[in-house]
Parts: structure tokens; C-alpha cells; sequence
């Protein structure tokens, strides 16, 4: 019986070791009803890439505490694209300045969110970016 | 035939695409899976399951950075639990697997069961036929925890190992029925924990029981005594227990000949064609009740079964019966 599930790619790019954030989003989106693959902490932007084809994912979750997105989230998208995932949607939680958001939306982010960000948001914000996939 | 070729020109793209459509069991991917069957029947499928926490993940990670010292590319399948309740999952077994990122010998691909209760998801094995097609010559099948009865891999590898750690149960657990009964390798992983001579011993007594042919058999109406190593020309395999340690690599050469011995067992004592055959026929058998179910029910007029489902609700017709007068009225 055919059956397609939003799947999902869920990292932590760069040196901060806390991943609470991370495991607390990859929870919710389980019980939306989401295949969540979770990788772990210390990612660099080459192993998210290579997970990310290699899971044949629809959305990449990262997750930032660090200050370093400006320089990771560029690269991922990047190596996205060169990889020929140019449909993959990016979404990023973590410690963003307000400054930063509209900055990584022009690179090609879908969502920008911060510490207290309803799980519920990300899930519609996910499920609006997809139409068409079940989930 | 046009989702197949790049997967056999070694497209990673393609290969992860079909590897999904072949997971939502979609008409492409059934196609291209009847293109790819030809060059399928090459790779090694390796079976690792065990109970949850026994550190399955760790060993697999091992096991293939072992074979990739080898020169072998090695696929992964990854199996977690899917909710019962929503059908989301969190798959988390690429965390213990950082070690083989970066590495294009290796592909992982992390799978949730989706409701199938055997330890594997419903289209593992069709998974593992694309990466075999693909050209991977080692598959490692990581199986959800299993409890005692996720037998499904035994069906789907060639050769399976069943993870054990130390401090799990008692020696009743390794008489009983089920999972211990799969294993063509036991791995004591964890070793270095207190424990570990009593889970080996209670595992090895349970082999004995199983393979009394290890311990003492009469030749010329002589007792003679024989050691597992060196049991070939019996044509019966015994499976060794191997102690590994995981995270360090402790055991990993040792569970590695274990493997490459259960390989040369198989080919030579026709095992491996045996197994082979088992496993087509065991394919050919769902596909053909699935087909025909679906067949039969297609033909059904709906206000037929709605009839029968009244009657057995009435009590004045069992299932068995409906579905013996259904089958016959269809026919006519």
C-alpha cells in the first residue's frame, strides 16, 4: 500500500554541545507523524549533506546555539544544491539574532526560530512548505 | 528501465530516490525493482539484531569500517520503531555511525517499521535488493530491538548475528524459544562489564543443548570429544560466541573471521543456494496472496460482502464458511 511520510533531517552543525532543543523538536515531530532521522551533535555541513541525500530527506531541521549559522547554514545550503537537493527545505532553530533571520531567508531558509517557539509552528510551517506529501 | 540504469551507473541521487519509492512500495519502484532483479544475488547480507541497548549500532558501525579495510562497499539499513499511535518515528542510528561518514564506499539509509511487527519494515528486503543491484558488496541489516520473537531476519540474511550483552537475564532466557534459535553468530558485546562469564556460559550451555554434537558423540563405539572450531566435516554449523566491545573495536577481528568462516561454511555446504531459494520462494508466496487477494476483492460487488457480513454477525455463517461460499459464487 503506497504510504509517504514527511522525512525529516534533524542536526546540530558546529562545537555546541546542547542538543536538548534538537531532541525536544525531533519529538514533536514524531508525534506529527513524521519519520524524524536524527544524527547527533558536532555535524559538519558535509555529513548533514551527505545524510540528507542519502535519507532522501524533504526537510533539514538544524539546530544552532553556537552564533556560527552564518557561516554554516551558506555552506549547507550549498553542498545541498551541488548534491542536487535543491528541493530540500531548511528550517533553523536555535540562538538567531532578529538581525540574522531575513538574512538566511534570502539564502534559501523556509524558518527562523528561537528559544519558546511553539513545536506546533514548526510542524504547520513544515507541513505548508510540503503540499502534497502526507503527514 | 529509466529509474534503474543510473542506480546501476552508481548515482547516489537516484539511488536514495528509488530507495524511498521503493519504501512507499510506489508502481516506479515495484518496476524498477523487476529491472534491477538480473543483477541482484551478489552482496552479503548481514543480519544484527538483539535487544535494545545491546549496542546493535555500535557493532555495525565496527563490523563496516572493517569490511571498508577490505576495499568492500557496504550498505546500511537501519530499522527503528514507528509510533503505533501517530506512524512518526525517530530513526537514531545514525548517531553511533559518524565513524563511516564522508566515506563513498558507504551508504546508510535509516527505515521505520511502519507497523510491521517482525523486526524488520515491509520493504527491507525489497531495500536491500536495490543496494545489492547497486553494487554494494556487504548489506548490514540493523534490526529494531528485538524482543524474542523478531525472527524476520533469519528469513532475509545470509548470515545473522544476535547481540547479546552481559546482565540481561538468566540462563531460563537462553532455553526458551525464539530469537537465540536465529543465530548463526552470538556476540556478547559490552564485555567489558561484570557478568560476561555467566552470560558467555549460559549461552554456551544453550548451544550444547542445541548442538550436542559439540560436546561428546560415538565413532566405532568410541566416545570421542570435539571442539566447535574444528567441526567442518559434520556439514553442521555451530555457532560461535564472540565478545566484542564496540565502542573500542575490542573482538571486531575475531567477529570478522567468525563471519568470513560462516560464508565458506554456507557456499560450501550448499546453504547459501538453499538459502536463496527459501527466501525467492517465501517472495513469490506474499506476492502471489497479496495479488490474489487484491484480485478477488476487486471483483467483489460490495453488496455481496456487506450480505455476508450480515450473516456472520447474525452467528448463521462463520468467516471460514463466507469466505468458502464467496470464493465459489466468484468462480460462477
Amino acid at each position: 500500500m503506497p504510504e509517504q511520510k514527511i522525512r525529516v533531517l534533524v542536526a546540530k552543525p558546529g562545537l555546541d554541545g546542547h542538543d536538548r532543543g534538537a531532541k525536544v523538536v525531533a519529538r514533536a515531530l514524531r508525534d506529527a507523524g513524521m519519520e524524524v532521522i536524527y544524527t547527533g551533535l558536532r555535524q559538519t555541513p558535509e555529513m548533514i549533506a551527505e545524510a540528507a541525500l542519502q535519507e532522501d530527506v524533504d526537510v533539514v531541521g538544524l539546530s544552532i546555539l553556537s552564533g556560527a549559522h552564518m557561516a554554516l547554514v551558506p555552506r549547507i545550503l550549498e553542498l545541498l544544491k551541488a548534491n542536487g537537493q535543491e528541493h530540500v527545505r531548511v528550517f533553523i532553530g536555535g540562538i538567531i539574532p532578529d538581525e540574522d533571520a531575513p538574512r538566511l531567508k534570502e539564502l534559501g531558509v523556509s524558518g527562523v526560530y528561537g528559544p519558546g517557539a511553539p513545536t506546533e509552528q514548526i510542524i504547520a510551517d513544515i507541513r505548508a512548505a510540503l503540499p502534497g506529501v502526507a503527514a | 528501465m529509466e529509474l534503474a540504469q543510473p542506480i546501476l551507473n552508481g548515482d547516489r541521487l537516484a539511488l536514495a530516490r528509488l530507495l524511498s519509492r521503493v519504501e512507499n512500495d510506489t508502481l516506479e519502484g515495484r518496476s524498477a525493482l523487476d529491472a534491477l532483479f538480473p543483477h541482484t544475488g551478489r552482496a552479503h547480507l548481514i543480519g544484527v539484531t538483539g535487544a535494545p541497548g545491546t549496542g546493535k549500532s555500535s557493532l555495525v558501525n565496527q563490523i563496516a569500517l572493517h569490511f571498508r579495510k577490505q576495499g568492500k562497499r557496504v550498505a546500511i539499513v537501519a530499522v527503528d520503531p514507528s509510533s503505533p499511535f501517530t506512524g512518526g518515528a525517530v530513526l537514531g542510528d545514525r548517531v553511533r555511525m559518524r565513524d563511516l561518514a564522508g566515506d563513498p564506499g558507504v551508504f546508510i539509509r535509516s527505515m521505520a517499521s511502519r507497523g510491521s511487527l517482525g523486526g524488520l519494515a515491509a520493504a527491507t528486503a525489497a531495500v536491500t535488493q536495490v543496494f545489492d543491484a547497486a553494487g554494494f558488496d556487504v548489506i548490514l541489516i540493523e534490526t529494531v530491538g528485538a524482543g524474542q520473537s523478531e525472527v524476520e531476519i533469519a528469513r532475509l540474511a545470509h548470515t545473522t548475528l544476535v547481540v547479546e550483552a552481559p546482565g540481561l537475564g538468566d540462563d531460563i532466557q537462553a532455553i526458551k524459544a525464539g530469537i537465540l534459535e536465529i543465530a548463526d553468530i552470538l556476540v556478547i558485546n559490552k564485555a567489558d562489564r561484570p557478568g560476561v562469564e555467566s552470560t558467555e556460559r549460559a549461552l554456551k550451555t544453550m548451544l550444547e543443548l542445541a548442538h550436542p554434537v559439540r560436546k561428546v558423540f560415538r565413532h566405532h563405539g568410541q566416545v570421542m570429544e570435539l571442539n566447535g572450531e574444528d567441526t567442518p566435516d559434520t556439514g553442521l554449523w555451530i555457532p560461535p560466541v564472540q565478545r566484542t566491545v564496540a565502542t573500542e573495536g575490542m573482538g571486531l577481528p575475531e567477529l570478522l573471521q567468525a563471519i568470513e568462516r560462516h560464508v565458506a561454511h554456507l557456499r560450501s555446504s550448499g546453504d547459501w543456494a538453499r538459502r536463496e531459494r527459501a527466501r525467492l520462494q517465501a517472495e513469490f508466496d506474499l506476492i502471489l496472496r497479496e495479488m490474489l487477494v487484491a484480485r478477488f476483492l476487486a471483483n467483489l460487488p460490495p453488496k455481496n460482502m456487506e450480505s455476508m457480513l450480515e450473516s456472520m454477525q447474525n452467528r448463521e455463517i462463520s468467516p471460514r464458511e463466507a469466505v468458502y461460499r464467496l470464493i465459489n459464487e466468484n468462480k460462477n
